[in-house]
């Protein structure tokens, strides 16, 4: 958030098949992409199944919590969207996804690998919502 | 004689300066770029009938055919992940000659990627479908908007992994600027640096790349021609042959921000590729002369030395540090400086270094270098005489 409160995070970028994702996103909801015929989980979101070749498509709900696998800060240039350095992260989700993301919350000197952290929501500049993490709580 | 699968031979190289601000169009680059190339094979633009270059580069074969008068080609391709397609142009270029696809090929790269625009910059027009190379959608909201982001994000694992520190890359960034210090043609030409300087240098992305861990941006243009050993025979420069080259890009991975499949410390599709030359050119990466190994960040060198089995995983820093990627090494690194020291005609100009190397006519020449690899992380090749 700016100073005033005005979200600066740059907007989703929808495609046709991942568009499930930030309508979830946007509805408060952590969701992947789950295979209409088999089950299979999986991100990023694609058109069919590898595992049965399967093009029927849904979504599943997921915990949300996570632990961070790789963290970096942006120093330079400055990421565009931000006042100050986001912490970048990749998490992975205790179904086995990985999410490109950020954590919250938290000083940079006090990022680790292998924190817990669990989902939470951000706005973004055209009135969107996308997901990143926060330390979990209770860990 | 040579049987037809080992007939590919780099006859002839060239190359613009590697400049800030090249004050000239992009085509221009890519025009003198091949102009050079076919002079230094004594070859004219009408021998050329095929052309290829790798995505990320706006020139194509048609104002590139109208500058120099090319009246017709056979063959023409693209070879998808930016970068990472620089040593894959090679794969294609072999089969296509070697096939009769087409029976003078040109390579090249052409960029202002400096003075026209920022490549490392955020690219905030670049297509959310990253044509394989890179999927924006998934980065851009969250401030991975960089090349250099989605390398640290990457590298992060291997460096936790394995214990790698800051002045391990600063190990790599001083052989590269130290190699580019003596060769005339680098940017870095004359410019040396310290583990201080490095050490000094400002967090690009913390806490794993400062600036010195940076390759360039560069305005350039560089270019290779091939063609078939029995017409090589009869052109100006020793001919430097294709012994093999191979590619290999694994189901779930991506090329920059490669973080969906598997253990993160190791690159699967560089191991593949290692496997494939070892059948196909006869021997591995190691046991061929200097090392061309894309360097756009420094712990991108350590993981292929590792993933081209230079030595096991996480003993990059040791094999480096104990001095065997030095010029008087056992594998000596990228003696023309590299695209971090020499310039970033985003991978190219390491493969005309390799050529230079078995020639026997490079700045840095590393005395007795037969063979030489290059290696863009999903693509190797090995040449030789």
């Amino acid at each position: 958030m700016a100073s005033d409160g005005t979200a600066m995070r740059l907007d989703p970028i929808v495609t046709i098949d991942a568009a499930f994702f930030w309508k979830a996103a946007d509805e408060g909801r952590f969701v992947a992409q789950a295979c209409g015929s088999c089950g299979a989980l999986r991100h990023p979101p694609r058109a069919g199944c590898p595992d049965c070749l399967s093009f029927e498509k849904g979504e599943q709900p997921l915990s949300g919590r996570g632990r961070v696998i790789s963290w970096v800060l942006p120093v330079h240039p400055p990421a565009v969207g931000f006042a100050e350095p986001p912490v970048v992260v990749i998490v992975e989700v205790e179904e086995g996804l990985r999410f490109i993301s950020n954590v919250e919350g938290v000083a940079p000197e006090a990022m680790r690998v292998g924190m817990p952290v669990e989902v939470c929501f951000a706005p973004t500049r055209g009135g969107h919502k996308v997901p990143v993490f926060r330390p979990a709580e209770g860990r | 004689m040579v049987d037809v699968s080992s007939q590919a031979t780099i006859v002839g190289i060239g190359q613009t300066e590697f400049s800030r601000n090249s004050g000239r169009s992009e085509q221009q680059l890519a025009a003198e770029a091949v102009l050079a190339a076919l002079r230094d094979a004594g070859l004219t633009p009408a021998d050329v009938d095929g052309m290829m270059t790798f995505t990320i580069d706006n020139n194509d074969e048609v104002g590139v055919m109208r500058c120099l008068g090319v009246q017709e080609i056979k063959y023409t391709m693209r070879t998808p992940q930016g970068g990472g397609g620089s040593v894959a142009t090679l794969v294609h270029a072999k089969k296509a000659v070697e096939s009769g696809l087409c029976d003078v090929m040109v390579i090249w790269r052409a960029m202002n990627e400096r003075s026209q625009y920022r490549f490392g910059q955020p690219a905030l027009s670049v297509s959310p479908y990253g044509h394989s190379s890179t999927f924006l959608e998934w980065c851009m909201p969250f401030g991975a908007q960089t090349p250099a982001v989605w390398e640290a994000l990457s590298a992060g694992p291997y460096m936790e992994r394995f214990g790698v520190t800051t002045e391990d890359l600063g190990r790599v960034a001083m052989l590269m600027r130290s190699n580019a210090a003596t060769n005339p043609a680098a940017w870095f030409h004359g410019k040396p640096i310290t583990m201080e300087e490095h050490q000094a240098s400002r967090w690009i992305v913390a806490p794993y790349l400062r600036l010195l861990d940076c390759c360039q941006e560069t305005d350039g243009g560089v270019a290779i021609v091939i063609t078939r050993l029995d017409r090589a025979r009869d052109l100006k420069q020793m001919p430097v042959r294709l012994l093999g080259a191979e590619y290999a890009f694994l189901f779930n991975h991506e090329t920059i921000t490669d973080y969906y499949e598997g253990d993160l410390a190791r690159l699967p599709n560089s191991e593949r590729v290692t496997e494939r030359l070892a059948r196909s050119a006869g021997l591995r990466p190691a046991e061929a002369g200097p090392a061309m190994i894309y360097d756009n960040f420094t712990p991108q060198v350590l993981r292929q030395i590792e993933g081209f089995g230079y030595c096991k995983p996480g003993e990059a820093k040791d094999y480096v540090r104990d001095g065997h990627m030095n010029l008087d090494g056992r594998t000596p690194l990228s003696p023309n400086g590299g695209l971090i020291g020499e310039g970033y005609v985003h991978g190219l100009n390491n493969i005309t270094e390799a050529v230079r190397q078995v020639r026997g006519i490079a700045a840095n020449q590393v005395k007795g270098a037969e063979t030489a690899f290059c290696a863009s992380g999903v693509a190797g090749a090995i040449l030789g005489r």
